[in-house]
């Protein structure tokens, strides 16, 4: 066992700029978060909007959350630059789609299509790690992840970026009912109780998390369509 | 990997009314192995002082010791028990002591002081203090236990709400960590005296 080497290693890694003698690097971490809770008629998907470098912000508005159809919200966690790009090319081939066949792509169909698109850059990946969540044909709410490479589940709650440790536990807790032995396995959340739970999720994380924060979009997706709330987290 | 999660480690301390509360898990293992589920993290001091010890093993023993061994001379000498706030100043003392050659450890102190006001403490492993009027966390599970702390924790929980709401915090926080878990154990203290308290978790 290397103990020298583990002992020479700081506890702590700061955020670099990679530059100089150091190899080039074509991935950047923008930071930020996002999740989604699956509920028996709707799903719920919740993003912050800032975008940083390091321990700089770029921008304190930078929607990472976007809507594909009225059925389905596609999250976009890690590289923003990734994520816009993946959101056209799910974007453009719905469009084709529709005009193909007549009517808006389902949310099962799109869950594969980002597989597969994900899977064509599997030696040269996007850097990110998406969360797809809509109303399936018969009107249940779903939430699939995703890795870098198309890996795919459907859940019930996720959480991905760098706030994703501080929220999975939570998430795990308050909608899976993990570790409450007296909760009643079978008892679905409400629109509301899904909505407080996102809200306080994400004012955790932005005490501890320093890429997270500023502004929170919500979008609750059910039978009638897709509705967006924007609300304020904290500036520092 | 750094030798501070060689063993892997969960502890976390919270504060109640006139109560307070320290949780740890169980786990000692070697990296992704496993080799016992029943390694005690978190320590009596007195009766209303504990101490939790998170990081390399071998040093959270040796550190028990001394740390039982100082607060014994400590009661010869003045002929009264430590309080939690002196017993902090001893830690952070002998951990800087080491600056350039530290004990991998990161100790968690909860107490009840003379008042019977909670007092939680937490330092880095060569001894920086932070005093937090609501919970401290270190381990392999830092990042989870923040997270389950700042959204579960409230002021004022009384003994029994203090003792839910911190075991929900680290039950759930370690099921996302690999290197802890395996049980946990919880102590409430309270004007009374201590209840301890042993969960049941998760044990893969």
């Amino acid at each position: 066992m290397e103990f020298g080497l583990q002992l020479n290693e700081r506890p702590m890694e700061a955020p670099r700029e990679a530059h100089g003698h150091n190899h080039w690097n074509p991935y950047v971490d923008t930071g930020g978060t996002s999740l989604a809770i699956a509920g028996e008629d709707f799903v719920l998907v919740a993003s912050d909007t800032r975008q940083s470098d390091g321990y700089n912000i770029n921008t304190r508005y930078d929607s990472k959350a976007f809507e594909l159809s009225n059925k389905t919200v596609l999250a976009l966690s890690i590289c923003s630059a990734d994520g816009k790009r993946l959101y056209e090319i799910l974007e453009q081939r719905a469009q084709l789609y529709f005009h193909k066949h007549d009517k808006p792509i389902g949310t099962e169909a799109l869950a594969q299509l980002l597989s597969n698109t994900l899977y064509s850059r599997r030696m040269f990946p996007y850097y990110v790690f998406p969360i797809l969540a809509g109303v399936k044909a018969d009107g249940k709410g779903v939430a699939y992840s995703y890795d870098a490479l198309g890996n795919m589940k459907d859940v019930t709650h996720i959480a991905y970026g760098s706030a994703a440790a501080l929220v999975q536990p939570f998430l795990d807790s308050q909608v899976g009912f993990a570790n409450q032995r007296n909760a009643d396995p079978n008892r679905q959340l409400t629109r509301d109780q899904a909505m407080r739970i996102a809200i306080d999720a994400f004012t955790g994380s932005t005490e501890r998390d320093i890429y997270t924060g500023d502004w929170l979009e919500i979008f609750v997706v059910d039978a009638t369509g897709v509705h967006k709330e924007v609300r304020e987290l904290k500036h520092d | 990997m750094s030798i501070m999660q060689y063993n892997g480690s969960a502890v976390v301390a919270m504060t109640g009314k006139n109560c307070v509360a320290i949780a740890a898990d169980k786990r000692l293992g070697q990296r992704a192995l496993t080799v016992d589920m029943g390694f005690d993290k978190v320590f009596p001091m007195t009766n209303r002082l504990y101490v939790g010890l998170a990081g390399l093993a071998t040093d959270v023993k040796t550190l028990h010791d001394r740390f039982r061994m100082h607060v014994n001379l400590y009661k010869h000498r003045e002929e009264r028990t430590i309080a939690p706030k002196t017993f902090a100043h001893m830690v952070s003392h002998m951990l800087y002591e080491r600056r350039f050659g530290p004990y991998f450890v990161e100790p968690v102190i909860a107490g009840l002081d003379d008042n019977q006001q909670p007092f939680i403490c937490n330092m880095d492993l060569i001894g920086c203090p932070n005093f937090p009027n609501d919970f401290v966390v270190c381990g392999t599970a830092d990042e989870n236990l923040f997270g389950m702390c700042e959204s579960l924790w409230e002021p004022d929980l009384g003994p029994e709400e203090l003792f839910e709401t911190i075991s929900q915090a680290l039950l759930n926080a370690v099921d996302r960590d690999a290197m802890s878990g395996w049980g946990a154990i919880v102590h409430i203290l309270t004007p009374d005296g201590v209840i301890t308290r042993e969960l049941k978790g998760r044990m893969d």
